[in-house]
């Protein structure tokens, strides 16, 4: 199965994650990476799910029966900037403290806290150079750590705008489902 | 009209708005605010009280099936909702426009494991359409008015709205102005033109096409529209069993149900065909068997209202998404004059030839008829004589529960217009026969309203026989076919599991008797000559009737497509049983 990602915008309104969440649960499809947040026009909010699957179209059309879902967009194959972030709690103490500074520097990454035996780090980057700096913090001893899903955005020109408020409040303008036409 | 209401005054008044005039329901703690309100409303929003929830949401189910307009279901919180699941999912699977009204215990407790708390909102998530957990009392006025657009707009289906305790007293004044905002809901309608010609194309070159239609003809009130679409372009028709009553059964153009327990030469003609037109039909597996296998040599041309129905089951040629009435509307503007449908004419006789060869080589429904040699009464005397006094005497509608009396009924009866025949086809509720024609009934005073059930589906929901006596319910006839077994599954067992019948036996009480408790009349028939006789007393008496058809006990449905086979491996008999 192909690892599949699509975006989703939606009405912000309660239970809209737990329908949309439902429909890959009911065709056993494992959720991989799950981000959810507010898009650039209030009451809409976007989502951006990975997912294995080997039906997308199926997963995409199922979306769209939810009344609240504005939009879907399978980007697998499109241009995408991709990032996820990361926070880790490492052990440090003593000389390791410098090395993990170094480290961080290599990667990018923020010292967000310093305590008397450890230091949280804070890391932005592709799902890929995150899962190396894991494994490079791995070697100081990983106390706790926190990811983010992953959220996307088509590269160029091409958009996959929310409506605005306008176009929310007063109805149509929204491309129509029925795209298959 | 600024007069301060209270939540369940206002749900009363958006009901009315709506042009709800009947609900189905029980009462219960979390509900009685909008039951003290619906006195006051009593002459215009009518309540009929059910025995049970799952009776009242079948019954709100007969009602919108019948009338294409939301039926409305109430219950309590807790058990009150959750005995309202059932015909919501069955609502789901047939596409019925159906409004669940619950109630929730008080905000305040929400979540906190009340007594009769359930997150009824949770659980029907994936079984309706939408649903919606109303607290603000401000918000009941929109929320109904959405909840009834969402249910009977687009592909119908069940909406539930979970209304808790205080948001039904609370006072305010009601917004009954504000417009439908759903951005993200917008049903297409209209069939893109472009496709349409496209799928004109494909019909005008067809050898042996064939159309198939759904539950969305009957749903679109498409049926004339149909008609005149098979008319001009003299393409044979099959129904499905939701779409029974699409296109009359006597029409030269009719050629009948196919599937599972299709007819041999319905489901031969689909493996034949180049071109399938499917009009408002899913491709369910009971109609496409193993689906790898359909209609191998088509292309499909699909007609659904919900895109996401397209391509789900089968492979499609030409997709339309649009409402079944407006797309033949166009697809009759847009169809070519005669002489340019000469090659689709030119072909027409000899296909359907064709067709009628294979119908008379199966023997269509003489072969299945055929009586054993026996005296006691065969299942097919109940539908012959059915088929004969009902057609006779007219303005029938006939709600059938879910089993081999279903499939007889469906196979056995001639059926002729929309929305006379209801069943429970996706979800395959046994029980919903008698409540559905409850509902029925109530919808169509005019009507004498049949509920054929077996005596397993029977016995699930045989309680509002009460109901339908308190409600002064005279139009209702139940017939059960009485074999004494859950027969379908007993029919399995003999094909397939070497006659073990285990747990299918089923013993009843004397079901004529037990309708006269319930004041009934209650009439039972053994012999052949008995039903005739019968089904015109039912008719003369002025009240509900059950009759208790006692029929050949080891009666199976032929023909029958086995499980995961395709629909040309039909089993026209009972093979040579395999002992072990």
């Amino acid at each position: 199965m192909k690892k599949q990602t699509i975006i989703v915008l939606m009405q912000d309104q309660p239970g809209v994650l737990t329908r949309a969440v439902g429909l890959f649960r009911r065709r056993g499809y494992n959720i991989e990476s799950l981000a959810v947040g507010h898009s650039e026009t209030p009451g809409i909010s976007r989502m951006t799910v990975v997912v294995e699957s080997d039906d997308v179209e199926q997963v995409t059309k199922q979306l769209y029966r939810l009344v609240e879902v504005v939009k879907v967009s399978d980007v697998t194959d499109d241009p995408t900037v991709e990032r996820e972030m990361v926070l880790v709690k490492v052990n440090a103490v003593g000389p390791t403290r410098t090395e993990i500074v170094s480290m961080a520097s290599i990667f990018d990454a923020k010292i967000v806290d310093v305590g008397g035996r450890s230091m949280v780090i804070e890391m932005t980057g592709t799902p890929a150079k995150v899962e190396n700096f894991i494994e490079v913090m791995r070697s100081f001893g990983i106390k706790e750590m926190m990811r983010t899903g992953r959220i996307a955005m088509v590269r160029g020109l091409r958009t996959h705008q929310a409506p605005s408020a306008q176009e929310v409040n007063n109805g149509p303008a929204v491309e129509s489902v029925a795209t298959l036409n | 009209m600024s007069e301060q209401r209270t939540g369940a005054q206002i749900m009363c008044e958006a009901l009315i708005r709506e042009g709800v005039d009947v609900m189905f329901g029980i009462p219960g703690g979390a509900i009685m605010p909008f039951y003290y309100a619906m006195w006051e409303y009593r002459d215009q929003l009518r309540h009929v009280l059910c025995r049970h929830e799952q009776g009242a949401g079948h019954a709100a189910e007969g009602y919108a099936r019948t009338t294409g307009r939301v039926g409305v279901c109430i219950g309590t919180s807790g058990p009150g909702a959750t005995n309202l699941v059932t015909p919501i999912a069955d609502a789901m699977m047939d596409s019925t426009p159906l409004l669940a009204i619950t109630g929730q215990v008080g905000s305040h407790v929400l979540g906190k494991d009340a007594f009769q708390e359930t997150d009824i909102t949770g659980i029907t998530m994936p079984i309706t359409k939408h649903n919606y957990l109303v607290k603000n009392v401000d918000d009941l006025a929109y929320v109904i008015k959405e909840a009834i657009h969402i249910a009977t707009t687009g592909r119908p289906g069940p909406v539930l709205i979970d209304i808790t305790k205080d948001a039904q007293i609370a006072r305010t004044v009601p917004n009954w102005d504000q417009d439908i905002n759903l951005p993200g809901y917008k049903p297409t309608y209209t069939g893109n033109r472009k496709q349409i010609r496209e799928a004109i194309k494909l019909l005008a070159s067809a050898k042996k096409p064939l159309i198939m239609a759904g539950n969305g003809v009957i749903m679109a009130d498409a049926s004339e529209e149909l008609r005149a679409f098979a008319e001009r372009t003299r393409i044979p028709v099959i129904t499905t069993l939701h779409g029974i009553g699409a296109f009359p059964e006597d029409h030269p153009l009719s050629i009948g149900m196919p599937g599972m327990h299709g007819w041999v030469h319905v489901n031969r003609a689909i493996q034949d065909c180049d071109v399938l037109f499917n009009i408002g039909g899913r491709f369910d597996d009971r109609v496409t068997g193993k689906a790898s296998t359909f209609a191998p040599n088509a292309q499909v041309i699909h007609v659904d209202i919900d895109p996401s129905e397209i391509g789900k089951n089968v492979k499609v040629t030409v997709p339309v998404v649009g409402d079944a009435r407006m797309v033949l509307q166009t697809f009759l503007e847009d169809l070519p004059d005669q002489a340019e449908l000469s090659d689709l004419y030119g072909h027409a006789s000899d296909w359907m030839e064709h067709i009628r060869e294979m119908q008379s080589k199966h023997q269509h429904k003489q072969q299945y008829l055929k009586r054993p040699d026996t005296s006691q009464l065969m299942p097919h005397d109940v539908y012959d004589a059915m088929t004969r006094i009902l057609n006779d005497r007219g303005n029938y509608r006939i709600a059938t529960d879910v089993g081999q009396h279903q499939m007889w009924a469906a196979q056995l009866i001639d059926w002729y217009s929309p929305r006379t025949h209801i069943t429970s086809g996706g979800a395959g509720t046994m029980g919903f026969a008698v409540p559905a024609a409850m509902g029925i009934a109530v919808a169509h005073p005019e009507d004498v309203v049949w509920a054929i059930a077996g005596d397993g589906g029977f016995q699930m929901t045989n309680q509002e026989m009460a109901t339908i006596v308190q409600e002064g319910i005279k139009n209702v006839k139940v017939a059960v076919v009485n074999n004494g077994y859950l027969g379908m599954v007993r029919q399995w067992q003999e094909l397939f599991e070497n006659k073990r019948y285990s747990g299918t036996p089923l013993s009843g009480p004397d079901f004529a008797r037990l309708a006269e408790a319930y004041g009934w009349k209650g009439i039972t028939v053994e012999q052949v000559d008995q039903v005739e006789q019968a089904i015109n007393d039912a008719y003369a008496h002025d009240g509900p009737v059950l009759i208790d058809f006692r029929v050949e006990r080891e009666v199976n449905v032929f023909p029958m497509v086995p499980q995961n086979k395709g629909i040309h491996e039909m089993l026209t008999e009972a093979p040579e049983t395999v002992t072990t």
